[in-house]
């Protein structure tokens, strides 16, 4: 990055490293790629138990009473 | 003047707002996700290195819109839930919840990258400063808002109580922005302001892009969120049936 805007190949273990400050910035980013994302795995899974208590289905959790006592057995 | 009026109105029902709602969605989900890869893309590759701070000024890209987050989604919230207090609509009880997750996951991030960056710039994670301090009452503010409606189990009950903590908090949210003019504080001051900007074009350009990620972003999360919210507090409501089958 330092010889300027015309090279093409560009140096990633520099990119990377921050200028010594890879853990703060790349933690910063992460945290918050994390978290934002975390909230939409949560919307998901949000999502899912809605459905399935709207359209209750009693047989699957009968089959998978006869699955685990299969287990036992 | 023409005679088609919007009947505003009709989107204050949840059954009318539920399948407008849904279908808004994608028309943020999708630039919420572009804005961001380009925003970063300007963070790290187009925006020069600081001279002061190094590399590690490049944390501000997501701290920055994030703090603004925090606070432009507690306000948003306190009117909605003030709203649903005032005029019994529960579409916008329904909304204020909706914006207190997001709103608080973006004082967390806010409170968590600023730490990152006070380490090298400042030489400490947290100070009682007053910026930080009454940043950490905002993240307390809204976790006080969620824990107490969910602890109230009849809704709109819990609507009102909620109404009233978010009202009285909203006091905090101009103590935050006039806190580095108010008092020595350690934070730096605004560095974006009406009339001036003091950074190179391309940084103010990759936090612009940043906030308006977040924003479309947050109204994306918060819509869905909504027709969740809907959903769960409505579910005997014979439209509901309709709409979701």
């Amino acid at each position: 990055m330092a010889d300027g805007g015309g090279c093409i190949t560009m140096d990633w273990s520099k990119f990377f490293s921050m200028g010594g400050y890879a853990l703060y910035v790349w933690g910063s980013y992460g945290i918050s790629f994390v978290l934002l994302a975390g909230e939409v795995l949560m919307l998901l899974k949000r999502k899912r138990n809605l459905a399935r208590r709207e359209n209750p289905q009693p047989a699957t959790t009968e089959t998978r009473l006869n699955t685990s006592l299969q287990g036992i057995q | 003047m023409s005679n088609r009026r919007i009947n505003w109105y009709k989107y204050a029902a949840p059954g009318n707002f539920y399948p407008l709602a849904g279908k808004m969605i994608p028309f943020f989900a999708v630039p919420a996700a572009i804005l961001f890869i380009i925003g970063m893309y300007v963070g790290f590759f187009v925006a020069p290195t600081d001279f002061q701070q190094g590399e590690s000024y490049r944390i501000l890209f997501i701290h920055v819109p994030a703090a603004w987050m925090g606070m432009f989604l507690y306000v948003l919230m306190a009117i909605y839930a003030g709203i649903g207090w005032a005029f019994n609509a529960r579409l916008a009880s329904m909304m204020a919840q909706a914006i207190s997750t997001t709103g608080a996951i973006f004082t967390f991030i806010s409170l968590v990258t600023g730490s990152l960056w006070g380490r090298p710039a400042w030489g400490v994670w947290w100070v009682w400063d007053a910026r930080l301090t009454s940043t950490l009452i905002l993240m307390f503010l809204y976790i006080g808002f969620i824990s107490l409606q969910s602890s109230i189990d009849d809704v709109r009950r819990a609507d009102r109580a909620g109404a009233v903590l978010a009202l009285v908090g909203v006091i905090n949210v101009p103590i935050i922005y006039f806190s580095v003019q108010w008092w020595n504080s350690l934070h730096q001051g605004a560095t974006i302001t009406a009339k001036s900007f003091k950074m190179a074009p391309s940084m103010l350009a990759a936090m612009l892009i940043m906030l308006a990620a977040c924003w479309i972003y947050s109204i994306a999360v918060v819509l869905v969120r909504v027709r969740y919210i809907i959903r769960e507090r409505e579910q005997e409501a014979p439209w509901l049936t309709e709409a979701v089958a």
